[in-house]
Order: C-alpha cells, then sequence, then structure tokens
C-alpha cells in the first residue's frame, strides 16, 4: 500500500506558525522586559529619568556645545575668562586634544625623529594581527619575530646611537609611546616569568618551592605604587657604586615583576585545574619533565585560564598609568602635564583631556577583553565538562 | 664477528643508572644551585647597598622614627603638627590608609550589590544600564578616575566665598565639603558603651531565639528586634544623658569658611574613585555568585514549599557566598592597597608621608622596610581570615 492512498496523512510539513503577537511585537517585548510587574515599571520610570536627566546633557556638553577647532585657550574660554565663548558657556574642548594629539602619542620625542616610533608601530601592528588571526600559518615564526627579534629592532630603533640614527635618551620617550612599550614589555617578560614562577610554586624542590612563593606573595601583598617606587629608590642602591640605571628601565623592571607574579597565580589556577591523570599518562610515555609540562600540561592549563590571562594583562595596561607617580610621562601624564599649560588653561580643559584618556585606555582594554571573548570560543575543544 | 656474538659477548649494561639520570640527585643538585645563586645574590646585594650607603654618609637605623618631622598634613585622625615625629607622621598616614580602604570597601559593597543585582534583572533597560557601569569602569585606570574626580569635577567648584549652599548648614567648594562638626559633651562616653552593650544584647537574643525555634518551631523577627535593640540602646542613652551634643556650625566669612568640620576634596576623589572602581568589579563578583548556585537549588526549595523570599535568604544566599567571599577579599585588599594612589593627589595616606619621609630623611631602605611590613601585615592579616573563613564554610562532604 503506498502513501499515495492514505488521504489523512499530509505529505508535506506546514509551514511554522509565527509566535504570538505578545512575544514578537515590539509593545509584546516592551511588556515582557520593560514592564513585566509593578516594580519593573517603577525601575523603568527611574532610569528612562535617569537617562533623560543625562544623555541630553552629556550629549550636549560633548558635541553640540563643544569647542572643535581653535589654536589656544580663547576657543575654550568664555568671555570673562579671557576667550570668545558666551558667559556661561559649558562645552568640551576638543580644540585641545586636536592641538597636542602629537604630543599625546609621542611625548617629547624630537619632531624629526618621530617616523622611528611610526615605524615601529607599524611593525607591531603588522606582527601582532596576524598572531591573533587563527586561521593565519606560521605561527612559531611569527611569535619569535614578535617576542624575540621586535623588541631587539624596537629598541634600536627608537633609542638610536646606531646605523647613524641620532640617539633620543628615554627620558625624551612619552605619551601613549611609553604606554605601549611598557605593557609590551610587561606582557613579553610576565608570560613566561609567570609560568616558570607557577611551575616553581608546585615543584617538589622545598627550596625553589619557598623561593617562589615568597617572592610571589611578597609582590602581591605591596601595591604597585610601592613597587615601582622600590624599583626606582632600591635598584640604584643594589648595584655596585658608579653604575646607574636609566629611569625607563626601572619603571620597565617593576611592571615586569608585578605582573609576574599575578600572572604566576593565574596560572597555577590552570595547572591546579588539570587533573593528574595528564601527568601520569606523560610520566608514562617516558617524556621528561619539560616535554611533559610544554606538550601535554601547560596546552591545557594555559586554555582553561585565558580570561584570567587576558584580565591580568588589562590590569597591566591600566597599571602603566602608574609610572606617573615615579615621575614618567605616559599618556596620562603627558595629558595631565598639560593642564597646566598656560596655552590651554581653562575650566574645562582638565576634564576633557581626561575624557579623552578614559576613551583611549577603554577602548584598549574593552577590545582585549572581547578578544580574549573571542578566542575562548575559537579554542573550546568541546571537552569541559 | 658475527652480530650474533656480539650481543652475546656484551653485558647487560648494569640496571643502575648513571646517578646524573637520578631524579633525586638532580633535584638536590638543582636546589643546591638556586640557594648558592640566591646567597650570592643577596649577598653581592648586601655588599653593594652597605657600600653605597656609606659612600653618601647616611647612619642606618631606626632611630630617625624619633626626630622632627618637620612637614605638615593636610589631613588627620589624630593631634599631628609639623614638630611631630617621623613615626608619628608614619602613624596618620596609615591611619588615613585603613580610613579610606573602610569607607570605600563600605560604599564599594554596597554599589556593587547593587548593579551587580541590577545586571541579572528580567528588566532589560536596568539590566543594561549596570552593564554599561561595569563595562565603563573596569576598563579605565583607578588612576584616571581618581584624577577625574579631583581636577575634573571637585576642582572647578567655586570659591570657598562662593560655595554651594546645601540643606544643614552644609558648604559644598572647592575646599572640600564643610560640615556642622558635632562636639560631644558631658556623658557622650556612655553612648559607645550602650552601642557595645546593644551588639551583646542582639546577639545573646539571637541565640536565644535559635534555641527557641529548635525547641517549639516557633519564630520570632529576629533581625528587626535585633537592629531596633542595637539602634534603640544608644538612642535612648542619648536622651537619657539630656543630648550631650551641640554642634559646631561652620560660618561664611569674606573668603572663607570657618568653623565646622571639613572633608577636603583630596580624600572625597579617592573615596568616590576607589569605591565606584571596585563597585564595577564586586558587581561581577556578586552576579557570578549569584548565577552560581544551581538551578535545582531554586527548584528544589519551592519544591519543599519555601517562599521565595526564604528560598533566598536560606538556599541561595548562603550558597552564593561561598562562592563571592574570596574574589571579594581580594577586591577588598586590592582597594586597600589601591588607597597608595592617594599619593598623587596629596592625600595623605601611608604610602604618601611614608615617601615624604623617605625622601626627608633619605633612610631609603629602613622607610622601604617600614612600609612594606605595613602592606604586607594588612594582606598577610586578610588572607589568613580568608583562609580561616573558607574552612569555616566549606562543604561538608562524604
Amino acid at each position: 500500500m503506498s502513501t499515495k492512498n492514505l488521504s489523512y496523512v499530509r505529505g508535506d510539513m506546514l509551514a511554522a506558525e509565527p509566535a504570538p503577537l505578545s512575544q514578537r511585537s515590539v509593545s509584546g517585548w516592551i511588556r515582557t522586559n520593560l514592564l513585566a510587574t509593578p516594580k519593573d515599571v517603577v525601575l523603568t520610570i527611574l532610569a528612562v529619568l535617569l537617562l533623560l536627566a543625562v544623555i541630553p546633557g552629556a550629549l550636549n556638553w560633548l558635541f553640540v556645545q563643544a569647542a572643535w577647532v581653535g589654536a589656544d585657550r580663547t576657543a575654550c574660554a568664555t568671555v570673562a575668562q579671557g576667550g570668545i565663548q558666551p558667559d556661561g558657556w559649558k562645552g568640551a574642548c576638543w580644540a585641545f586634544v586636536e592641538d597636542r594629539f602629537l604630543q599625546f602619542m609621542f611625548g617629547r620625542y624630537p619632531l624629526d625623529e618621530r617616523w622611528r616610533v611610526v615605524l615601529v608601530g607599524i611593525m607591531l601592528v603588522v606582527l601582532l594581527v596576524p598572531l591573533m588571526i587563527p586561521k593565519m600559518p606560521h605561527k612559531a615564526l611569527n611569535a619569535v619575530l614578535l617576542f624575540i627579534v621586535f623588541p631587539v629592532v624596537a629598541f634600536f630603533l627608537l633609542h638610536g646611537g646606531v646605523f647613524g640614527l641620532q640617539t633620543v635618551q628615554t627620558s625624551l620617550w612619552g605619551g601613549m609611546t611609553v604606554t605601549l612599550i611598557l605593557s609590551f614589555v610587561g606582557i613579553a617578560v610576565s608570560f613566561p616569568v609567570g609560568i616558570l614562577l607557577a611551575l616553581g610554586r608546585r615543584s617538589d624542590m622545598p627550596v625553589i618551592k619557598t623561593f617562589c612563593v615568597v617572592f610571589i606573595e611578597v609582590i602581591r601583598g605591596v601595591p604597585l605604587v610601592m613597587v615601582l617606587f622600590m624599583a626606582n629608590v632600591m635598584l640604584p642602591l643594589f648595584l655596585p657604586t658608579g653604575w646607574t640605571i636609566d629611569n625607563f628601565l626601572r619603571a620597565v623592571v617593576g611592571v615586569a615583576l608585578f605582573a609576574s607574579a599575578y600572572m604566576a597565580e593565574v596560572i597555577r589556577g590552570g595547572l591546579q585545574a588539570i587533573p593528574k591523570g595528564q601527568s601520569e599518562g606523560a610520566d608514562s610515555l617516558g617524556l621528561s619533565y619539560w616535554q611533559k609540562m610544554r606538550l601535554i600540561v601547560l596546552p591545557q592549563a594555559i586554555k582553561l585560564v585565558i580570561p584570567g590571562i587576558v584580565n591580568t594583562f588589562i590590569g597591566l595596561f591600566k597599571d602603566t598609568s602608574l609610572v606617573s607617580i615615579i615621575g614618567m610621562f605616559d599618556l596620562l601624564n603627558i595629558i595631565r602635564l598639560n593642564f597646566t599649560d598656560t596655552t590651554w588653561i581653562t575650566p574645562v580643559t582638565p576634564i576633557t583631556g581626561l575624557i579623552f584618556a578614559g576613551f583611549i585606555y577603554w577602548i584598549f582594554c574593552f577590545g582585549m577583553s572581547r578578544y580574549s571573548v573571542f578566542m575562548e570560543r575559537h579554542m573550546d575543544t568541546g571537552h569541559k565538562r | 664477528m658475527t652480530d650474533h656474538a656480539l650481543n652475546q659477548a656484551a653485558p647487560r649494561a648494569s640496571k643502575k643508572a648513571s646517578p646524573l639520570y637520578d631524579p633525586k640527585v638532580r633535584s638536590i643538585f638543582f636546589q643546591i644551585l638556586t640557594a648558592v645563586i640566591v646567597v650570592l645574590v643577596v649577598w653581592a646585594i648586601y655588599n653593594n647597598v652597605a657600600a653605597n650607603l656609606a659612600r653618601s654618609n647616611t647612619a642606618s637605623g631606626y632611630g630617625f622614627l624619633r626626630g622632627r618631622s618637620g612637614f605638615d598634613i593636610g589631613q588627620s585622625l589624630i593631634a599631628y603638627t609639623s614638630d611631630s615625629t617621623y613615626g608619628r607622621a608614619i602613624l596618620v598616614g596609615f591611619l588615613n590608609t585603613l580610613l579610606i580602604a573602610v569607607t570605600g570597601i563600605i560604599t564599594a559593597t554596597i554599589v556593587g550589590f547593587i548593579i551587580g543585582i541590577g545586571r541579572l534583572s528580567h528588566n532589560w533597560l536596568i539590566a543594561k544600564l549596570c552593564t554599561v557601569y561595569v563595562e565603563v569602569f573596569r576598563n579605565i585606570p583607578p588612576l584616571l578616575v581618581i584624577f577625574f574626580w579631583y581636577s575634573g569635577v571637585l576642582a572647578i567648584l567655586p570659591q570657598p566665598r562662593d560655595a554651594i549652599v546645601l540643606p544643614l548648614s552644609t558648604f559644598l567648594s572647592n575646599r572640600g565639603l564643610t560640615f556642622p562638626y558635632p562636639v560631644w559633651g558631658e556623658g557622650a562616653a556612655a553612648i559607645p558603651v550602650a552601642f557595645i552593650v546593644g551588639i551583646i544584647a542582639a546577639i545573646a537574643f539571637g541565640i536565644w531565639t535559635k534555641k527557641r525555634q529548635m525547641a517549639t518551631g516557633k519564630q520570632l523577627p529576629t533581625g528587626w528586634i535585633a537592629a531596633a535593640i542595637i539602634i534603640g540602646l544608644p538612642i535612648i542613652t542619648f536622651l537619657v544623658m539630656g543630648a550631650p551634643l551641640t554642634f559646631d556650625y561652620p560660618v561664611e566669612g569674606r573668603f572663607n569658611l570657618s568653623g565646622g568640620g571639613t572633608i577636603r576634596p583630596e580624600f572625597v576623589a579617592l573615596y568616590l574613585a576607589l569605591s565606584l572602581y571596585t563597585a564595577a568589579f564586586i558587581a561581577e563578583i556578586i552576579r557570578a555568585g549569584i548565577k552560581g548556585v544551581g538551578k535545582g537549588q531554586t527548584e528544589a526549595a519551592s519544591a519543599l514549599g519555601l517562599q521565595p523570599a526564604k528560598t533566598t535568604q536560606l538556599v541561595v544566599v548562603p550558597q552564593a557566598f561561598r562562592i563571592i567571599i574570596p574574589p571579594l577579599t581580594s577586591q577588598y585588599l586590592n582597594l586597600t592597597k589601591n588607597s597608595s594612589l592617594g599619593v598623587a593627589i596629596g592625600f595623605p595616606e601611608l604610602f604618601s608621608t611614608g615617601s615624604t619621609s623617605l625622601n626627608q630623611t633619605g633612610q631609603a631602605v629602613e622607610m622601604i622596610s617600614i612600609m612594606l611590613t605595613i602592606y604586607l601585615s594588612i594582606s598577610i592579616a586578610t588572607s589568613l581570615f580568608m583562609n580561616w573563613f573558607n574552612a569555616k564554610m566549606a562543604l561538608v562532604e562524604r
């Protein structure tokens, strides 16, 4: 008997009914997501009132009223303050950011030599972007170029003194350049050192374990300001008489040590989460300690703690702003330096500059955290229980 | 000679491998090597420090702590003048660090709790607003938030003579918040005593109601009664003692405000910045903690017939707390350590007074060792407490 004769069986599927109107219409969405209960109604009204109170004023201040062009403080000062704006004017002073933008990026790096910083920046992007895209080939070569060759080349390019390049003292480096250099070195150093410290802390050898525990806990127990200050004050004392150590290098050492201790704890968390069977399996295959770690344990452990690692990187990037306390001119400090510059001294200059700095920091940190979410999804091999 | 013969002729290698490959021997060797390197480095550093100090004619020792400091401190919880000693200056800084830590932790917890709960709200608008708050504050440096309040907001407040007048004789100007300062009269000391007695009475009452509930199954609104005892007793004492309280009101002079108490802008900026910054992290911790309690727990509680409020109180919160407490403590510790950023705006906390003392005396090793010890004691005390707390709260498993 063929199905043709069974007239009461449908041969094709019915088209799906659309969802009930209450779930797909705008008013239905509003009812379920904004006005579900009396409490929600009150909360929504309060939130809308808050938004109405803040958003128009903020947009007005940031964009509509803002002074976009100008060469000095007159553009952003009211008549009473000696400027061109009407009395009672309130708005952002973007002209200030525009005028000083290059200084914010390069600090006091000599004007004619700034192409070197730009070149280093381009090299960084060219090497970093392929490394971050999972599909790109030659990851090992790329990593070697980025973390071993690039720092050497970048140092000689930035510092100069060879190949006929003019020497630029580190005291002239500043702005975004310094923030990025500190973050890059901090990340490049803290990752391997953090792994070594974490392995040391889990080692069976009491001497090495004690050393790692003391190092990690002391660094984690004090504020970064304190670590930087120690690097600044104590490092010169530790060196033989007559030796000097560059101020910039002191900050780099401080930041890298600090980040290493935190990185070690993150990686230790990953190591602890790997079942003992993995390590025993590697032993039974006859792998040496380093082979076992490199091929079996660390890849799994690090994958588990990517969010923690990226959080440490974000923390490190934010923490580079503290070098201003030991007198270095990173992005935040060079912006602050301009607040007292008579060319641009107005009541709105500080807040505009700080909003600009906050925006830059935010873009970098938010970008990193989004990238970590992406990587987590990409590397999820479905073994998670 | 054939291969066969060779095999026969060669004796089997001894079962004992060379000591070079013995893990124990290797381990001892590496440990001795590390110890020797560490000792050599420390010895070299010690020698260098001694030589450098001798060259700069710096006397070592902690005697300088008794010397006159000669610098002023803007805000102090205890009596301090520039004639006070360095030791006292450090104590003032330490107390200020504790002040900012305690006030900041309380505010950050409250704000963080509200934002964290808000992110879990079914109300789309509230959830989004809380997400925006968290994403903004988590991704900018705390130092920037401090400067934002200090040079962006508080510095452009009017001069004291044009101060913004707030209710209750409070004035807001770029010198800070000036408010009527309470002056306690005769017999005011009884009030804190009453407060402590109230706490003890509330604890005793709690134990008694618990016993009663175990015996009879009857419940009392313990929380409300305990709160009434703790708050009520000091108020009754206050009234019985004849309200021994007067206020020193700030008076507007021609150029400045006189009288009253003042909270300086440095403190306000640091307090607001650290509270709001840390609140974003606490919000995420609270959210993760509440989400970490399995849905089955809530369902089981309602299957047992518990009311939603009781479910939250007896089932969800105790379990969420187990997840929340460890990271929350580390955030508290972070806030305490971040209080050292006060140095950037001149708030006299521990690091600030410590580094000023260091710059004046040149006693680098001694001053740094003092500051290190204090910060490390704070964090060690916290982690000891945490370990105790974790052990107490840990799930009792089979």
